[in-house]
């Protein structure tokens, strides 16, 4: 089954890539746009299909190496 | 005394170290990072570079490499471990040293001399360096140096901070910030002060025809505290 994962920056993490899109969103005349804070999307195709422990083993991959915790977030967005 | 020197895939700074620690003194060993066993060492160099492309963020791939279960384990048994540059980023991705390193402030690559403050000299590394300032060399995109506000805490209690970036006189304001890193924070120790991760490049200041001498300062040092 396919797993989908999003990481986000923590809110007191700064994020000089988001600003400099917001900026340069800004510029092109996008000039209601109050924050950009930039991700990252993962699609994982595993072997297990049991839906539950997919998304278990995902959350052990995430905590292990997609995601460094002291500056980002997780979360599982799909599982189909 | 012997050292190891880790080549990842995409390091680029493992020869210029290996140079480096032979030139004081060490009998130096390559060692690639899929290997399982670590060669007998009294010190371990995680070098600078890109290791895996710097993909995912950097230094997270080359963290849960084989080698470093070895390297981790001699750390965690007292063994000296020092990561320069991606070696640093390597170290924070294994949690031996505490925070994170993001991409640098004005989101520019800094490559430049600076002078960074020795902050605590009671430990192998710094002990018995005259200078309180060292001439050092950065190359770096991610070098911004973060962590939680307890994490800092902690850091700052354990006296963890190695060096700061500073002008030539030792002032750590923060227009002598090149990155944009929490209190300019250059290069950390874990707690116990055995394994220590920092930006700039003490290998690149090892030849007086081709930079300055305090990389040279910091090598010699460092082997005869060794002894």
């Amino acid at each position: 089954m396919k797993i989908s994962v999003i990481i986000t920056l923590k809110k007191d993490v700064l994020d000089p890539q988001g600003k400099v899109i917001h900026q340069t969103l800004d510029g092109m005349g996008f000039d209601d746009v109050n924050e950009v804070r930039q991700g990252k999307y993962f699609e994982i195709d595993t072997k297990e299909s049991d839906p539950k422990k997919a998304k278990d083993k995902v959350e052990d991959m995430c905590k292990k190496l997609l995601a460094n915790l002291v500056i980002e977030n997780y979360k599982i967005i799909d599982a189909q | 005394m012997k050292s190891s020197v880790i080549t990842f895939p995409g390091s680029n700074c493992d020869r210029d170290m290996d140079v480096a620690l032979k030139k004081f003194g060490f009998k130096n060993k390559m060692v690639w990072h899929d290997d399982v066993e670590l060669p007998k060492s009294d010190l371990v160099v995680l070098p600078g570079g890109f290791s895996y492309g710097d993909y995912l963020r950097c230094g997270s791939m080359a963290s849960k490499s084989k080698i470093m279960k070895s390297v981790i384990n001699f750390a965690n048994s007292g063994g000296m471990v020092m990561g320069i540059c991606n070696g640093f980023q390597i170290l924070v991705e294994t949690g031996l040293v505490p925070g994170v390193l993001l991409r640098n402030k004005y989101l520019e690559f800094i490559c430049k001399n600076v002078f960074v403050k020795i902050n605590n000299k009671q430990n192998t590394y710094f002990k018995n360096i005259d200078n309180e300032v060292l001439e050092f060399h950065i190359a770096h995109n991610e070098g911004n140096y973060f962590c939680t506000k307890d994490q800092l805490k902690e850091i700052e209690d354990n006296e963890q901070i190695a060096i700061n970036y500073c002008d030539k006189d030792g002032n750590t304001e923060e227009q002598f910030n090149p990155n944009g890193s929490i209190k300019n924070i250059a290069g950390i120790f874990n707690k116990e002060k055995n394994v220590l991760g920092m930006m700039p490049h003490p290998e690149r200041m090892i030849d007086p025809s081709l930079s300055g001498e305090d990389g040279s300062l910091f090598f010699n040092n460092l082997i005869n505290n060794l002894k």
